[in-house]
């Protein structure tokens, strides 16, 4: 910024420190209707004193510092142990226990990339995502585009991410629309069969548990 | 609001089931594009409260017994031109289901 010399004519004296026009980066309506029911709703909810401010503020904070290396870790335990492996696709919820990861009050389904069936996610009601193991889904999960096509043109969607399944792989689509989260057990990339399991983590991306790519290449 | 206690699951994995095709008002969890279809119970999941009256504050119970069905793309989506065995899982609440005769 260069102060008052550029030349457009808006008074520096007494308005507002940001208008929307300067917020180049995200489109958030922040008096939208919605935006505005939920700042009312926290604070009401403050006000009764049933949550705090520090809790909410902790809250978000747990969650906008929770990231992809839970998953990961699930992941590469999955591709070096069989028997591990058997258990999380039996029974997601308690095989994350194993490694301490919480559900936080939903059931955990782990489901299988194989040479012949591709699995992708998609929750078309709203967002429901593992945020425990995964963090907060990415802004496109949450879109109604990704959310609509996602489930009645799946193949487009994963061209566009770049993912082109090959004719003879069925594709499941799985709408995670009531009490269980989804994650993905991508297939494990070719040519790291001797990898140790903490190298392994480092391939296992977030939209590859998500289903709309594969793991990273090691090559 | 409570009601009487919950039986045993009527499905097993397996079973040919359609979904209701109705449009009552309120919140649902069963998306418009899945009523009146059929399908395949992948799995039972368990039970849990039932969110159509979670969401209005009442205490959801009984509980209701919840499925993962399966439906292919090309039962649900007019002119799907992906590969003959796409499908597509929800979960569907049992009061949501009934039977599809002489398919099972």
């Amino acid at each position: 910024m260069t102060g008052d010399t550029h030349d457009h004519g808006h008074d520096h004296g007494g308005g507002p420190v940001l208008t929307y026009a300067d917020d180049s980066v995200h489109d958030r309506n922040e008096t939208g209707h919605f935006e505005l029911l939920a700042d009312a709703l926290k604070e009401l909810s403050i006000e009764k004193g049933l949550v705090t401010a520090t809790e909410v503020r902790e809250y978000v904070e747990f969650f906008d510092s929770r990231g992809t290396e839970k998953g990961a870790e699930i992941i590469a335990r999955a591709w070096t142990d069989p028997a591990y492996k058997e258990r999380l696709l039996s029974n997601g919820t308690a095989a994350a226990a194993e490694l301490d990861i919480p559900m936080a009050g939903a059931e955990l389904v782990v489901v299988e990339n194989t040479g012949s069936v591709h699995n992708v996610i998609v929750c078309t009601l709203c967002s429901c995502y593992p945020r425990t193991i995964l963090g907060l889904p990415p802004d496109w999960y949450k879109s109604k585009s990704y959310r609509s096509r996602a489930v009645n043109e799946p193949r487009a969607v994963l061209k566009e991410f770049g993912t082109e399944l090959p004719g003879d792989v069925a594709l499941r689509v799985h709408d995670s629309n009531a009490d269980m989260r989804y994650l993905v057990l991508p297939k494990r990339p070719a040519g790291t069969e001797d990898w140790p399991e903490e190298r392994l983590r480092e391939l296992v991306t977030r939209d590859s548990m998500i289903g709309v790519a594969p793991a990273r290449d090691p090559a | 609001m409570t009601g009487a206690a919950l039986g045993p699951p009527g499905y097993a994995a397996g079973d040919a089931v359609r979904v209701a095709l109705t449009w009552p008002p309120g919140h649902r969890r069963i998306p418009q594009y899945i009523r009146g279809k059929a399908g395949v119970i992948e799995r039972y999941c368990g039970s849990f409260r039932n969110p159509e009256e979670l969401a209005y504050g009442f205490d959801g119970l009984p509980e209701r017994h919840l499925y993962r069905v399966r439906f292919k793309q090309a039962d649900v989506w007019n002119g799907y031109d992906g590969h003959p065995e796409d499908t597509i899982d929800l979960e569907i609440q049992e009061h949501w289901l009934s039977p599809v005769e002489g398919d099972a």
